[in-house]
């Protein structure tokens, strides 16, 4: 939406949003754009709401996306001789799948989960940097399409997720999917690295008065430590890229052993970002069902510090442990010793938070609702990948496992188990929040059940497929060499490939709840839950600029606390309505609230770098093309300020910008 | 660190709506100082690959055959004055003394262009005597470490030249003497990458 | 905009003087000489110590007083310094594993 500016409105309705600005002088080439209606108000929009909408859409696309891929990657298996896919496709088709949903689902749902509620939990109006924020929504999708571009130039990616030489190379990788891969990546970790920054500055600076970083919620502290390991490992990755680039496109041999070339090199660059990725992929769900469990259990999250620190200790320790990765690559002695430890060391922290869930559970009166459902579905499922995690730990027994598909089980219940369950639990809980309406619960309980039958059915019988030895990336099986009896690899791999597809109906059901809530769904009360945190302070769904007044922060739990009061028995009694609450805020609304504006500049930028891109690889014309339309994006953004001038509201403004937020993004 | 920033936070409580950041400090200069800290962790890994590489030359020629290091020194020596004349520039505009900031930006800019100018001498050199991009894993890596440095100070320079522009037609929006800074924090950054590069690829011999 | 006039004043506050910067540049200039004069001069076993050590000395001056760093607030140097000790960290370890230092 465009700027705001408005009476204030005492009524708890909806308020009405007045006259945007009319742009009176160009900043630099155009003027900004205006529109409130239609298409163009979320293609040109900065409003932390919509782009994180936007992100969701995106990830949820690329989440169907990858599903097929592995649905055609467990029909290839479910018998012997599979014909649906030969080799190449099959390689392409793992490729991808890993790609798409590490990068391209579950890594944009958790920014677009954070973009949409940091905000709001703790109590600002907006991210720090707006257009980054939308620039950083562009290029993740444009990064996300340019992969998914290769599948129809010739093919796509095929040397595994993380691409070892010398399956990257070009002999073994004569197609431009590779090429396709790691531009991608490239664009996509720019989303990244902006989106880090934008969001860290975002919790530092921006909190409500009062909000101390030991009152903020335990969702906002996870992404605030996810934020930092991306804007860490984003550079790590981005050099591997570039050297695997110059290799493929400029005749350079870094990874080439005939060259003389290390390709460990390659395997260090990954690691060192793969690793701290794997907690970014985890940590945002810890933080929602951290937000989950407590409200459902109506008891405060136990040990508050200790999730904290934990997180925090988990996002750091996670440096120090990647090359556990390449235990099988002949690194020597010592360093396999180093890294044993430091393994076995991040279960610790991992630890403590599962033992804080379980005892928020304890004795509380608990409250089955999806959201909930979804929460301790992850604690289970997560325990039982961390622990096969802890045997990888171990260097002996994880050299029998490396490449075997035990370790495919071990990451896909962390993974699944884990960071997809605890993102479909924020979806139950935070769906009235931003849609208005409720998700329906009975629905909600297929689909969890579905989707928790259908992952153990799919991932749990890998645990023995690898046992046994099947391989990682083995195309075909043949039923002569499958074994006998209870540990017939046939058998475990029919029952894989029914579970995916039992995985498949309940994310189906999943998509026909959100169908049927947005035709006739519950309109959400105010308060649906009986939640703790300031997303909630406000109406459903929040208001353009969030909050009528910025709260005052007084304790961790703030909403909860003013809901609740302890009487002289030293019982938490209600004391105000969630109703009461919002009106007390909407009473002392602020007189002016300028919110930043919209603007061009965000999309062209990012259109600019897939171009670039695809010249890089096919002509280098198209590629200064796409410099150009950098350029031009750049300085359009430099010259274009990030809140319209007062003289461009209508009527104009006053000049009186004491309560505004001011952005310098 | 968050004692730090929770310090800073219980102050801003006490006098409401004098600042607008929680820590009372600015959200650019907070986004460039870990932009800055994450481009430590690119260079780091574009000199790590430098330093393992920096024996393979393979048929190629080897560093200590190739390096000048009378010429280098004196890019280096001018990277580093252009330091100087940066930090007057900011200096001049937090003192709001356009003449001089924009004096400061265009010697700084004309600097650093001297210094690309002499890395493009030396690619050039380098070429000729029979190093090309991809003869060695010495010749690759050492061109992508200085490339991309070089790319650094190319954007840095232009940074400079708009940003002159922008302040001559009045069209810098937000702070200027901000704005002047947070070029300057960009421009440091790659001169002290430049000191480390110095040291660690020209001075130690292979 | 608006949260920028604080630093503003802060900076001129307790940047130094234009002497005080020339007096660093002078200072990083004799360093840079006295580092090229190990491409002339003996320096023995002194050589590689001395060079790392001057290295970080020039380092640590152009972050600390041409980019305001020792007067500014702590939170940019834990920003920074995060960046650096975690490159440092993870870079030398790598290297370590390929027998890099010994």
């Amino acid at each position: 939406m465009a700027i705001i500016e408005r009476p204030v409105s005492l009524e708890v309705q909806p308020l009405i949003v007045v006259a945007p600005a009319t742009p009176s002088s160009a900043m630099g080439a155009v003027k900004r754009p205006v529109v409130t209606k239609g298409w163009r108000q979320w293609v040109f929009t900065v409003d932390h709401k919509k782009l994180g909408l936007m992100y969701m859409a995106t990830a949820m696309f690329f989440f169907l996306v990858g599903g097929i891929e592995a649905v055609l990657i467990r029909l290839q298996l479910a018998l012997p001789d599979g014909k649906i896919l030969n080799a190449d496709l099959y390689n392409q088709m793992f490729t991808m799948h890993a790609t798409t949903m590490v990068f391209l689902f579950v890594m944009p749902m958790a920014a677009g989960f954070a973009n949409y509620f940091i905000p709001l939990q703790i109590g600002a109006r907006d991210v720090a940097f707006p257009r980054i924020n939308a620039f950083g929504f562009w290029a993740l999708l444009f990064g996300g399409l340019f992969i998914n571009l290769s599948w129809f130039l010739g093919g796509a990616a095929d040397g595994g997720w993380f691409m070892y030489a010398p399956n990257s190379g070009p002999i073994f990788s004569p197609s431009h999917g590779v090429d396709f891969w790691t531009f991608g990546l490239q664009i996509a970790g720019i989303a990244s690295l902006t989106g880090a920054i934008n969001l860290i500055v975002t919790v530092l600076n921006m909190r409500a008065p009062g909000m101390k970083l030991m009152r903020m919620p335990i969702f906002t502290w996870m992404i605030l430590v996810v934020q930092f390991l991306l804007a860490f490992a984003v550079p790590v990755i981005t050099v591997a890229l570039f050297l695997l680039s110059f290799q493929r496109n400029f005749g350079a041999t870094f990874f080439d052993v005939a060259a003389g070339a290390d390709p460990l090199l390659w395997q260090h660059l990954f690691w060192i970002f793969g690793h701290p990725e794997v907690y970014i992929l985890i940590l945002p769900s810890f933080g929602i069902i951290s937000e989950v469990l407590p409200v459902f259990s109506r008891k405060p999250l136990f040990g508050y510090p200790f999730v904290v620190f934990s997180g925090a200790a988990i996002g750091f320790v996670g440096w120090g442990v990647w090359a556990h990765h390449m235990f099988a690559s002949g690194l020597g002695p010592v360093s396999v010793a180093v890294f044993s430890i430091s393994t076995m060391a991040i279960a610790v922290p991992t630890g403590v938070k599962i033992v804080n869930w379980t005892l928020t559970l304890w004795g509380g009166k608990l409250w089955f609702t999806t959201a909930m459902k979804f929460s301790i579905g992850l604690i289970v499922l997560f325990t039982i990948g961390g622990l096969s995690g802890v045997t990888h730990a171990v260097a002996p027994s994880d050299t029998q496992q490396t490449d075997t598909y035990y370790i495919v089980a071990h990451f896909h219940y962390v993974l699944f188990g884990g960071a997809v369950l605890g993102l479909f639990s924020g979806f139950y809980y935070w769906w009235p929040k931003m849609f208005g309406k409720m998700l329906n619960e009975k629905l909600g309980t297929w689909n969890f059940w579905f989707m928790v039958v259908g992952m153990n059915l799919t991932f749990g019988p890998m645990h023995i497929l690898g046992l046994q030895g099947q391989p990682r990336r083995m195309y075909q099986w043949t039923e002569n060499r499958a074994g006998e009896g209870f540990f017939n690899l046939g058998f475990w791999n029919l029952i894989a490939s029914i579970g995916s597809l039992v995985l498949v109906v309940g994310v189906f059901l999943f998509l026909v709840n959100i169908y049927i809530t947005a035709r006739n769904g519950k309109v959400a009360p105010l308060d649906p839950w009986g939640a703790r945190s300031l997303e909630w302070m406000t109406s459903n769904p929040p208001k353009e600029h969030n909050f009528d007044s910025i709260p005052t922060v007084h304790h961790l739990d703030e909403f909860f606390h003013r809901k609740y009061a302890e009487d002289a028995n030293g019982q938490m009694q209600q004391v105000a309505t969630a109703e009461q609450v919002l009106k007390q805020l909407e009473d002392n609304a602020d007189a002016h609230i300028h919110m930043p504006s919209p603007s061009y500049w965000p999309i062209i930028l990012a259109f600019g770098l897939p171009v670039t891109c695809l010249g890089l690889i096919y002509s280098i014309p198209l590629a200064i093309f796409g410099g150009l339309i950098i350029l031009m994006g750049t300085f359009g953004w430099a010259l274009e300020p990030s809140t319209a001038p007062d003289s461009d509201f209508d009527p104009p403004s006053s000049g009186d910008t004491s309560k505004d937020v001011v952005h310098v993004g | 660190m968050w004692f730090t920033l929770d310090n800073l936070a219980t102050a801003h409580d006490t006098h409401e709506g004098a600042a607008h950041s929680s820590t009372g400090l600015s959200n650019v200069k907070l986004g460039m100082w870990l932009f800055l800290g994450t481009e430590c962790l690119l260079f780091g890994g574009l000199i790590s690959t430098y330093m393992l590489y920096r024996g393979r030359v393979g048929t190629g020629p080897r560093p200590s055959q190739v390096f000048d290091i009378p010429f280098t020194s004196v890019s280096s020596f001018v990277l580093l004055m252009s330091s100087l004349t940066m930090v007057l520039a900011v200096s001049a505009a937090h003192k709001r003394d356009d003449r001089s900031t924009n004096l400061w930006l265009v010697i700084t800019a004309l600097l650093g262009t001297t210094f690309v100018g002499g890395q493009v001498y030396e690619f050039t050199a380098f070429y000729n005597e029979g190093m090309g991009f991809s003869t060695s894993l010495f010749s690759s890596s050492f061109f992508v470490l200085t490339g991309f440095h070089g790319v650094h100070v190319t954007v840095g320079i232009i940074m400079l030249l708009a940003l002159r522009g922008m302040l001559k037609n009045n069209k810098v929006p937000g702070s200027r003497s901000e704005t002047v800074e947070m070029i300057g924090l960009y421009w440091h950054f790659v001169d002290i990458v430049w000191i480390i590069i110095f040291t660690l690829i020209y001075l130690i011999p292979a | 905009m608006n949260t920028t006039s604080a630093t503003d004043s802060h900076a001129t506050e307790h940047g130094l003087s234009t002497i005080g910067y020339v007096r660093i540049a002078l200072i990083l200039a004799a360093i840079t000489g006295l580092e090229v004069s190990t491409y002339y001069v003996d320096f023995g076993r002194l050589f590689l110590p001395a060079l790392l050590i001057m290295m970080v000395i020039k380092f640590v001056m152009v972050v600390s007083y041409f980019m305001h760093l020792k007067f500014d607030n702590k939170v940019f140097s834990w920003l920074f310094y995060t960046g650096l000790f975690l490159a440092v960290g993870v870079y030398c370890a790598a290297l370590a594993t390929f027998k890099f230092f010994g």
